[in-house]
């Protein structure tokens, strides 16, 4: 059994078109999954789904979130929040605007712990301080007091990446985590994620354009084009063939690390053809059936 | 230091709108027909009685020379003799501003409460009927003005229910200990309840009239940003972190969602302490607004200047409070 | 299910505010109408006394004589001929007043915020120093000055109000000043003065309008205190607020003399109010 299990999960804008079609997917615990698309095929909306936190401008239509084995859109929200809070967590893609610009960056790694796990603050912050220590922050009792705006991205994203592991969750949702840094910081920011993932034993959903990325962290992975899984399958399976048209076209407009240049192609007008007539076959069989 | 600079430029600008004020009310009411003098003698007093009178309270030099001399003493603290109760207006003056402080900061309290209880209610049950119902009730609020808001106070909770007083500040035939005049805060620290309560049944609607729009403002801006607010990264995190919606409102969104609203807040609030004045008239409420209208009906010259120039003094103190306060609650101004 | 009464919600509210638009003109239409004809529809003479027929309640009430349909005050002065001659004033009071104060105070926002430099600091200057007096009392005191009378209410809410149009022009022009078009305009050799009324007012004035509409509420509210400080036209003349205050000291033994100007008042002030928002929202897509 799945730690997370995401099955025939379809949303909407609320009278609108989908944005997500029977999409299923599994992460073990422990398992790291990349899920890559271009911008608009839904895979920020699959880990907001996750999450409880889709706007309320969308709407779930069908399917489940087995989040260890209870289906997460049949529960109350303040239970649905509860049970999330106490098993995942969330590594934002924009560091500058994800945390609170008037509390203290201490109080925002701890207060869950306090709050919600019942955790006494010394032990709280003894555990922050261990946490800044463990993404190498220097100085964690001066970042502890200091405000957002004191520290520089980079900084704020290792102490988001940090908070996501305070409360030592089963599963992280890690949507784009390197999008909104400098080249130079990216890397180190995804060594941190990937040792961090392997030290911790969490389950990672990662969400990324990248598959140069996917190459490095992952170990499974889904294709997404349109809101719908295009492929299913282990990264080096992946890399080795894609199965997909789709998913050969997006490997081939990947620069390789090598060279980066080197036989770069857009993906062919002819294979976005067939994926649409995909995509309009399922609505259509959605629509009769 | 940016807290000094500010404080520095704002007491500048704070100083000529006051001498502004000062020169404008000065020579506004000199303009007024009628001879505050004549007024005050009984009927029958002789020219001469006029003139030596008169040139008692100064009013015989020429304009400018008067100006002269009430500015000197202005600056001194002398803001000169009341005509009509022959008292010092700086006494008088500071005798009826705790009641009308006190009705302010009532009312200010008032409006903060209800107001802010609608933006959160309106934001926890964003885009249903709720909502749209708190919209309503804060657009009607905010079209009518305190006083007519006073007289329907009267009629629903002075006639209908009588359950409030509609005139005075206490009832008259209670003995009063106090030795300042904040009643309403005195009764507490002397633990008078009986007093304060009496107190209390007086100022409700005056406090209530008055804090009705500033309410819908505060509840209606407030709100807008709150729903701002709610949809922003850090706030969407704090959700995934386990808290109920309404924690999440109260502690991620609120402090942030409130600056905006303070600094319009505080010139709502100047306009709260004009309202005073018809408000106090209209509960004949013993405040300075309330003295106010007697010493213009009654021609009280230096009156009318001490009451104008502390009602200005305080305007303007407000404003700059609220500015000072934004700087201090925002973090990165503090620390920029 | 749940998210149908969200849309129903919204909806609601949506067609409240195209109501709320046509119910306050409709009201004020009604107002207008009876203020003009006030000599012909009123059903008594609103001075005549008579003492005998003093606080007579309104016709539903045992003890009411006919003919006078919402009663009479302590003197025996029909309430309805009083409101409806009142209409007369407060409707005058709102619209001279209104347009008066509406075109000073337009005029020295646009020019502060289009000009800017020394007439700007001037006039933002002036603002400041008006914004300082508590309004209220400052129109008692302008009253006192030049005596009661209709005229004299004009002026003083002119004088005390243009602050209001000042601030909000002078912002807008300043925002609309700042756009390409505006440059556009002076690139292809308008004059600064040229530029100002072809260019910025035509943007500009929905704006006015607006508060022009909030204004004669807040005219109509002016009127209404200063007669209830006793300083509006002669106290014999029938005003709103001038009943008003007469109701407010007999509000236990005849709360009629008291009410029905108090409705109306209070309608008419909302209506008013109401337009403004209406036309607001109308002319602001977006803010919806």
């Amino acid at each position: 059994m799945s730690f997370l299990s995401i099955r025939n999960l379809s949303v909407r804008l609320k009278k609108g078109p989908p944005l997500l079609r029977r999409v299923s997917l599994d992460v073990a615990a422990g398992e790291v999954r990349g899920l890559v698309g271009e911008s608009g095929a839904g895979k920020s909306m699959i880990g907001k789904a996750v999450l409880g936190i889709l706007p309320p401008s969308i709407e779930v239509t069908e399917g489940e979130i087995l989040l260890d084995g209870v289906d997460l859109l049949r529960l109350p929200l303040a239970e649905r929040r509860k049970r999330i809070g106490a098993m995942a967590a969330l590594i934002p893609q924009d560091p500058l605007t994800a945390l609170n610009p008037s509390h203290r960056i201490g109080p925002q790694i701890t207060d869950r712990l306090v709050d919600i796990l019942g955790w006494t603050r010394p032990k709280a912050d003894a555990r922050a301080r261990e946490l800044l220590a463990e993404v190498q922050i220097p100085d964690p009792d001066r970042v502890l007091r200091s405000y957002p705006h004191e520290l520089s991205g980079g900084m704020r994203q290792r102490i988001l990446i940090a908070s996501a592991f305070a409360a030592e969750p089963r599963l992280i949702v890690a949507d784009e985590p390197t999008t909104a840094l400098d080249v130079t910081v990216q890397k180190q920011i995804l060594k941190l994620i990937a040792g961090m993932q392997a030290r911790h034993g969490t389950a990672l959903l990662f969400v990324t354009h990248d598959l140069g990325v996917v190459s490095k962290v992952c170990q499974k992975l889904s294709v997404l084009y349109a809101g719908m899984v295009v492929e299913d399958t282990s990264v080096t399976d992946f890399f080795a063939a894609p199965r997909h048209a789709y998913s050969a076209a997006l490997l081939a407009a990947t620069p390789k690390y090598t060279d980066p240049l080197a036989g770069l192609q857009p993906v062919p007008d002819a294979v976005i053809a067939a994926v649409q007539a995909e995509v309009a076959a399922f609505d259509k069989g959605v629509a009769h059936g | 230091m940016q807290v000094l600079r500010l404080l520095f430029t704002r007491l500048a600008t704070t100083a000529i709108t006051l001498a502004g004020v000062a020169v404008i009310v000065f020579f506004v009411i000199r303009v007024v027909p009628g001879n505050p003098i004549a007024m005050m003698l009984p009927p029958g007093a002789t020219e001469d009685d006029i003139a030596r009178l008169s040139a008692l309270y100064g009013l015989d030099k020429p304009l400018l020379t008067q100006f002269g001399i009430w500015v000197a003493g202005v600056i001194q603290g002398d803001f000169g003799t009341s005509i009509t109760t022959r008292q010092p207006v700086l006494d008088l003056v500071l005798g009826r501003l705790p009641a009308t402080l006190e009705l302010s900061i009532m009312a200010l309290i008032m409006a903060m409460i209800l107001g802010g209880a609608a933006a959160l209610t309106g934001t926890r049950f964003r885009g249903g009927r709720t909502e749209g119902a708190i919209d309503v009730a804060n657009g009607m609020a905010l079209s009518v003005p305190d006083f007519l808001w006073g007289l329907v106070l009267i009629l629903l909770f002075g006639v209908l229910m009588p359950v409030f007083h509609i005139s005075g500040r206490v009832t008259p035939s209670l003995e009063l200990p106090f030795t300042t005049n904040f009643y309403l805060f005195e009764s507490l620290i002397r633990l008078r309840f009986d007093l304060w309560a009496d107190i209390v049944a007086h100022m409700f609607m005056p406090a209530l009239a008055l804090a009705i729009p500033l309410a819908a403002i505060i509840g209606q801006l407030l709100k807008q940003s709150l729903k701002e607010t709610v949809n922003l990264d850090y706030v969407t995190l704090a959700r995934t972190k386990g808290y109920g919606e309404t924690r999440v409102i109260l502690r991620e969104a609120l402090r942030n969602a409130a600056l905006p609203t303070l600094t319009l807040v505080g010139v709502q609030f100047t306009f709260l302490i004009g309202g005073t004045v018809i408000i106090e008239r209209l509960f004949s409420y013993e405040g300075l607004g309330n003295m106010a209208i007697d010493a213009v009906i009654n021609r009280d010259l230096p009156l009318i200047q001490g009451i104008v120039i502390l009602f200005a003094v305080i305007f303007t103190g407000v404003n700059l409070i609220v500015d000072l306060l934004y700087t201090v609650l925002n973090p990165r101004l503090r620390h920029g | 299910m749940a998210e149908a009464k969200v849309l129903d919600g919204r909806s609601l509210v949506r067609r409240r505010a195209g109501l709320r638009l046509w119910l306050s003109a409709g009201w004020l239409t009604l107002l207008c109408i009876v203020a003009l004809l006030a000599p012909w529809i009123s059903p008594k003479d609103p001075l005549a006394q008579d003492l005998f027929l003093g606080r007579l309640p309104p016709f539903w009430v045992q003890g009411a004589e006919p003919g006078y349909w919402l009663g009479t005050d302590s003197l025996g002065r029909d309430v309805l001929s009083r409101i409806i001659h009142g209409a007369r004033v407060a409707l005058t009071v709102a619209l001279v007043a209104g347009a008066i104060t509406c075109v000073i105070g337009a005029t020295l926002g646009l020019l502060a915020g289009f000009l800017r430099g020394w007439v700007d600091m001037v006039i933002s200057r002036l603002i400041d120093i008006w914004m300082a007096f508590p309004p209220v009392l400052f129109s008692i005191l302008l009253i006192a000055v030049l005596g009661p009378g209709l005229i004299s209410i004009i002026i003083a809410i002119v004088v005390i109000d243009w602050t209001r149009f000042a601030r909000v022009v002078r912002a807008e022009a300043m925002a609309q000043g700042a756009m390409d078009y505006v440059a556009s305009a002076r690139v292809a050799g308008r004059g600064r003065l040229g530029t100002m009324v072809r260019e910025i007012l035509p943007n500009v004035l929905p704006t006015i309008v607006v508060l022009l509409t909030l204004e004669m509420g807040i005219a109509v509210i002016v009127e209404a205190i200063l007669s209830f400080v006793n300083l509006s036209i002669s106290t014999d003349d029938p005003t709103w607020g001038g009943m008003i205050a007469e109701g407010r000291t007999s509000v236990h033994q005849a709360w009629w003399v008291l009410v029905f100007p108090l409705v109306t008042l209070f309608l008419t002030v909302l209506a008013f109010s109401q337009l403004g928002e209406g036309l607001k929202d109308r002319f602001d897509p977006v803010l919806r």
